[in-house]
């Protein structure tokens, strides 16, 4: 197979190049070295904007290439219809979005169909299961705000890194129950079948971290969930919870008037239940990101690291933010005073240091969940 | 050439029984290195045990269910006018009921029982609140319920042929050589019955063991009987996919209900030699 790198015109232009490679001897000296050394990185292997002369250069390349494929990107989830149109009307660079309505592993999946095709998605949005088991897939790019990227939010050489998420949090019907200021509450008799939780945790991902923040909140640790199948087992026998999995749908006609639900997409629901609140206790944040990562046969690197410069830009995080997602740089841009205010005041309120579940901590709450679940709600 | 007949029969039997089973047991006994006992070993885990414990009990309690309230409906409708009004809504109905599952059925139950349905509220604003103690439709309670829904109409649909087989004339002789009631049911009719009665039950009861849409419209939580189990083996989504012993489980389903399908053969040779 050729090389897909091979087979595009190369992005610097004979009389832009002697003022690229002063650029980027300049950053060069001043920044980080990158692995080349070379002055005429191509875009496909570049890991970082400088690698390939600036913004300014990564802009133009990108435009040359006139072109990028975005995959499985819900016009209205996470705000991205108008991320999608603002790139556009940045840069003038067309986007091709395919499969809006796919999954991570569809994204995957047509990373290794389409490979060497002018057709293959240029740049992924994908849960992390699906992340850390495909970064061979990945090229290594670092966006220039990198740096307010926490470490446990980023894979360290940039194959992945997380972009827009929540956090595990329990959404109510105040007009049908009372406030809830803890999860003890939810055991009291005041809840009788009205807990539920989004999907069966042996399954769903959400419904896992639904009952890794009970067990958070309970005692446990993200290495023990048992803490948390115990307060579901609790809610059970004090006939609290509901064995329905929750949806637009049920929250709605009232059969789930409490969720263990991500806050984004609890949220969500006030548009439908106006009396709808969302709690996320203080004792047990529990964070849950998707990921952004480049293909490393791109057929459009440099648009796909501009896309990427863009999402992570102000911007491009406050687009999120509107969506009701909570961007990654969020905490930085609030101490820098750039946040969308009227954006952020929509989310829930958090108040402390949110955990996240690494891999193999999420493959030991499944194998507990795997034994025990049934058992504690059966 | 008098077996070209019967080609699509077989053929039909090859690719939606014989097919299917051959690939739950493939599936059962080769893993990714070849030929394996280790998804058959993975199947002795308490909470897989308890799904088919769970699935076993649903299924006696609502074969029993249905099998005493079907009997005695059919008896109603055998013993009254043959070409009556009575008993032409009853079979209509109950072919249409029999058939009645999955998906609408579960919707109809929560219409109307569920926490928000509208006869559970009517009856709470009226002071009845029959989930005081848990919500009891979500579960196993809950099936054996909804289940009678589809077992007893099929009762009544298997069991009144052998019913219309049973004369008048008989009764008439036994309370002529003295027989009272008790003796008629004791020595003529239950006898006669028995073997329909036991091939019946054991139909509904292979009927619901092998349920999953209903169940699965009904119950998102827990996989509490072993359709459902199999079903989360095979669509989990984090990372409790285990292809192999889903084929296992089917495996153990398949075995369960050809040994209920053998005993029922036996008892309906029985049954046909009576009434021959």
């Amino acid at each position: 197979m050729v090389d897909a790198r091979l087979r595009r015109p190369d992005f610097l232009t004979r009389r832009s190049l002697g003022l690229l490679a002063g650029t980027v001897m300049l950053l060069a000296a001043c920044g980080p070295t990158n692995n080349s050394g070379s002055s005429t990185t191509s875009a496909a292997s570049a890991q970082s904007a400088a690698d390939v002369g600036g913004m300014s250069a990564l802009e133009s390349a990108a435009k040359k290439e006139g072109k990028l494929n975005v995959i499985a990107l819900p016009p209205d989830w996470a705000n991205y219809g108008a991320i999608i149109s603002g790139f556009t009307a940045k840069y003038g660079i067309p986007i091709d979005s395919a499969n809006p309505n796919g999954s991570s592993q569809d994204e995957v999946n047509a990373v290794a169909q389409l490979a060497g095709t002018s057709r293959a998605p240029d740049v992924l949005d994908i849960g992390m299961a699906v992340a850390l088991a495909n970064t061979d897939k990945f090229a290594a790019y670092k966006v220039s705000t990198w740096n307010d990227i926490l470490d446990s939010q980023k894979e360290p050489t940039g194959l992945w890194y997380q972009d827009y998420g929540g956090y595990m949090s329990i959404g109510y019907d105040s007009s049908k129950v009372p406030a809830i200021t803890s999860l003890q509450d939810l055991l009291g008799s005041g809840f009788k079948g009205r807990v539920a939780l989004n999907g069966d945790p042996t399954k769903a991902n959400a419904a896992l971290n639904g009952v890794m923040m009970a067990s958070l909140a309970n005692g446990g640790s993200l290495d023990d969930i048992s803490k948390g199948v115990d307060f579901f087992h609790q809610l059970k026998q004090n006939g609290n919870f509901v064995p329905v999995q929750a949806t637009t749908a049920t929250v709605k006609n009232g059969t789930t008037p409490v969720v263990f639900d991500w806050d984004y997409l609890s949220a969500a629901h006030g548009t439908d239940v106006p009396s709808w609140k969302v709690f996320v206790p203080s004792s047990a944040i529990l964070g849950g990101y998707y990921a952004q990562a480049i293909n490393k046969k791109a057929p459009h690197p440099a648009a796909a690291r501009l896309w990427e410069e863009y999402l992570y830009s102000d911007e491009g995080q406050n687009l999120w933010l509107k969506g009701l997602a909570r961007p990654v740089r969020m905490a930085a841009m609030q101490k820098s005073g750039k946040i969308d205010s009227g954006a952020a005041a929509k989310l829930p309120p958090v108040n402390g240091t949110p955990v996240f579940l690494s891999a193999d901590q999420a493959t030991k709450a499944k194998d507990y969940l795997a034994s025990h679940w049934a058992q504690a709600i059966g | 050439m008098d077996w070209l007949g019967t080609i699509p029969f077989f053929g039909y039997v090859a690719l939606f029984l014989l097919l299917p089973t051959l690939i739950v047991v493939i599936g059962a006994f080769f893993g990714p290195d070849g030929l394996t006992l280790s998804n058959l070993a993975g199947l002795n885990k308490s909470f897989i045990v308890s799904a088919f414990f769970n699935s076993l009990l649903l299924s006696a309690v609502s074969a029993l269910i249905g099998a005493v309230g079907g009997a005695i409906l059919a008896y109603a409708v055998a013993t009254g006018n043959r070409n009556g009004a009575f008993r032409r809504l009853v079979l209509s109905a109950c072919g249409v009921l029999a058939q009645f599952g999955g998906v609408t059925l579960a919707f109809a139950f929560i219409a109307a029982i569920g926490p928000v349905g509208f006869v559970y509220v009517w009856l709470q604003q009226h002071g009845v609140d029959f989930y005081a103690g848990g919500i009891w439709l979500y579960q196993l309670k809950g099936l054996m319920l909804v289940y009678a829904y589809f077992q007893i109409p099929l009762m009544v649909l298997v069991f009144l042929p052998a019913l219309d087989g049973i004369r008048p004339q008989w009764r008439e002789a036994t309370e002529s050589l003295g027989g009272r009631t008790w003796h008629y049911w004791r020595y003529v009719a239950g006898p006669l019955l028995a073997p329909a009665f036991i091939g019946a039950l054991l139909l509904l009861f292979a009927n619901a063991f092998s349920a999953y849409a209903t169940a699965a419209a009904l119950i998102n939580q827990g996989s509490i009987i072993a359709s459902l189990q199999i079903a989360n083996d095979l669509t989990s989504e984090v990372g409790l996919h285990q292809p192999g012993i889903a084929s296992a489980e089917a495996l153990v389903m398949v075995v369960l209900v050809a040994v209920v399908m053998v005993v029922y053969t036996v008892l309906q040779r029985r049954t046909a030699r009576w009434l021959r």
